[in-house]
């Protein structure tokens, strides 16, 4: 059992701040916060003491109004924006007793290239556009050490056929795909090293809904299949309910509550999180 | 020589500079050192970083030989020649073996060099990620973080697109094992006279404002794959129409009168030197 029990990330009071902060505002509160900006320096609390643990297979959905600090939280799990303060620990990486934000960049280089992988919102961000999609997941592949051509091309169509793009299409640039044919060249790329944490940032949001619906069916039957952990941030409390097991919900760069979803779902405590679920057409 | 301009056309203040820079890319071998590219007399684009390289290096004992393609007689040639030995007043040649700076566009002569020599390269586009990240702040922490899977990546595409590696030239090497480095687009032929060179390599990019250097003794890797070597052009069965030399880099070249295809060494010095040998032997 205790196996079980050895979260896969471990992430410990991650403060991510832009802005210097003055006197008043030192502490990350003050009476005079607009939401979690200061309006003396000007200084915004992005995220604001986040503590979470995610366990081997698990789905950890993380919901918020936008501006609440959960793409700022993802950018930092994924080394694309440092963190002001905080722990993280992945227990891939030298048995999670290294703080991930205090290694070095070509260390947290190796750490996205070899133990995590992203899809973000916006497939600009995670494609070259004017590369073919399987050069995209040969990317990663070249990224994570490997030298072999024959190999990364089997490999990427195995997976470009998984995310049921045609297998004539994997030479096309992504630039010439739809929006969910890009979006699902992502998951492709992420997945493509096998990583144990897989980083998805409002994968859905844009699409159309049944683009949205095969998305999350893929995303859904990979993860059983490879038994991936998954940090999967959304506004849409659909996507959080067919996916997630435990969901944090966040407001103002806090973490407020967290739970399993059907509690956070059924019987929410806090007040915004009770106007979140009420509001849920 | 011109005694209206200071020896070598630059100022000693300008010189100094680009020794400097130049040290700094020795010892860091592959690495692109950013310098002050001065204004010169011939347009950037021209050669203007190889030509900064040798006017900051000659001195009154060395002997200058400047090839363009190749070729020793070219126009480019000519004039950087010129302008070298009117303000210097060294003198120029065209024998690979007698010279001790070498000034070259886009090819490593024939006759293997020496460790008294200087092999200067002119470089177009210094940064071998360019194609793939076009933002030079984003390169420069690709190669301090030792990222280069773009560059692997490039040649991926291309065996995807064409069934191998297409670098007709500037194929990318790793220096010393750290970094990235375009060679200048000298032909993959080339790329292995630079490993383990007893001549020191300094490439200057004028437009770009970059040196890097490869040092006498340095391990040069030509990237590829474990699946697709990295191979040089062949000649093989081929040899020059006028000299008859083969194991060299040949031009082909195509008579539009007759359409009959024929090979002709590049290297128009070299291709002269083996005439010569060969002519006291002949029935004349």
């Amino acid at each position: 059992m205790a196996e079980f029990e050895v979260p896969v990330l471990s992430i410990k009071n991650l403060n991510k701040q832009f802005g210097s902060g003055c006197p008043r505002c030192q502490d990350g509160e003050s009476p005079s916060f607009v939401k979690n900006y200061c309006p003396i320096c000007g200084t915004v609390y992005a995220c604001r003491d986040v503590s979470f643990d995610v366990f081997p297979g698990e789905v950890l959905g993380i919901v918020g109004e936008s501006g609440s600090g959960k793409s700022t939280l993802m950018q930092c799990l994924y080394f694309d924006q440092e963190v002001t303060a905080g722990e993280a620990y992945l227990a891939d990486y030298h048995n999670g007793e290294k703080n991930l934000f205090q290694e070095s960049s070509q260390q947290q280089r190796y750490i996205r290239n070899n133990i995590m992988g992203k899809v973000y919102q916006n497939p600009l961000l995670g494609l070259k556009m004017n590369f073919s999609s399987i050069g995209n997941i040969a990317e990663k592949l070249i990224a994570a050490g490997n030298q072999h051509v024959g190999m990364m091309e089997n490999r990427g169509t195995e997976l470009l056929n998984k995310v049921n793009i045609p297998v004539h299409r994997r030479k096309e640039a992504p630039k010439n795909f739809s929006g969910g044919m890009q979006q699902r060249v992502q998951i492709a790329k992420a997945l493509s090293n096998r990583p144990p944490l897989l980083l998805l940032d409002e994968v859905t949001t844009g699409l159309d809904l049944s683009v949205q619906a095969s998305v999350l069916d893929l995303i859904k039957s990979l993860q059983r299949e490879l038994n991936i952990s998954i940090v999967l941030v959304s506004h849409d409390l659909g996507v959080i309910r067919m996916l997630a097991d435990r969901t944090l919900v966040m407001l103002e760069g806090r973490v407020i509550e967290q739970g399993l979803t059907d509690q956070i779902l059924e019987d929410p405590q806090h007040p915004y999180t009770q106007q979140l679920v009420h509001s849920l057409l | 020589m011109n005694t209206a301009y200071n020896f070598a056309f630059f100022d000693e203040g300008s010189k100094r500079e680009i020794r400097r820079a130049t040290l700094k890319a020795i010892a860091i071998p592959g690495y692109q050192v950013p310098f002050a590219s001065r204004e010169m007399p011939i347009g950037r684009g021209w050669g203007t970083g190889g030509l900064q390289l040798t006017l900051s290096l000659i001195g009154k004992n060395d002997v200058l030989k400047v090839i363009d393609q190749g070729s020793d007689e070219s126009v480019n040639a000519v004039n950087i020649k010129k302008l070298v030995s009117d303000t210097t007043g060294v003198a120029t040649t065209d024998h690979t073996t007698e010279a001790t700076l070498i000034q070259s566009r886009h090819r490593i002569p024939e006759v293997p060099l020496k460790k008294n020599q200087i092999l200067i390269l002119q470089v177009p586009l210094p940064e071998p990620l360019r194609y793939y990240e076009p933002s030079e702040s984003e390169t420069k922490k690709l190669h301090a973080e030792k990222e280069y899977s773009g560059a692997w990546l490039m040649l991926f595409e291309q065996i995807m697109k064409y069934g191998s590696m297409t670098t007709g030239a500037d194929h990318p090497v790793l220096v010393h094992d750290r970094y990235v480095m375009a060679p200048s687009p000298i032909p993959r032929f080339d790329n292995p006279k630079m490993h383990e060179s007893e001549a020191l390599i300094l490439l200057g990019a004028g437009r770009e404002k970059k040196v890097y250097a490869v040092p006498p003794y340095t391990k040069v890797v030509s990237l590829d794959f474990e699946d697709y070597p990295f191979e040089p052009e062949s000649f093989l069965d081929k040899h020059c129409r006028l000299c008859g030399s083969t194991g060299v880099f040949l031009d082909e070249l195509v008579d539009e009168g007759t359409n009959e295809t024929f090979y002709q060494c590049n290297d128009t010095s070299y291709c002269i030197e083996t005439l010569n040998e060969v002519e006291p032997f002949g029935v004349k």
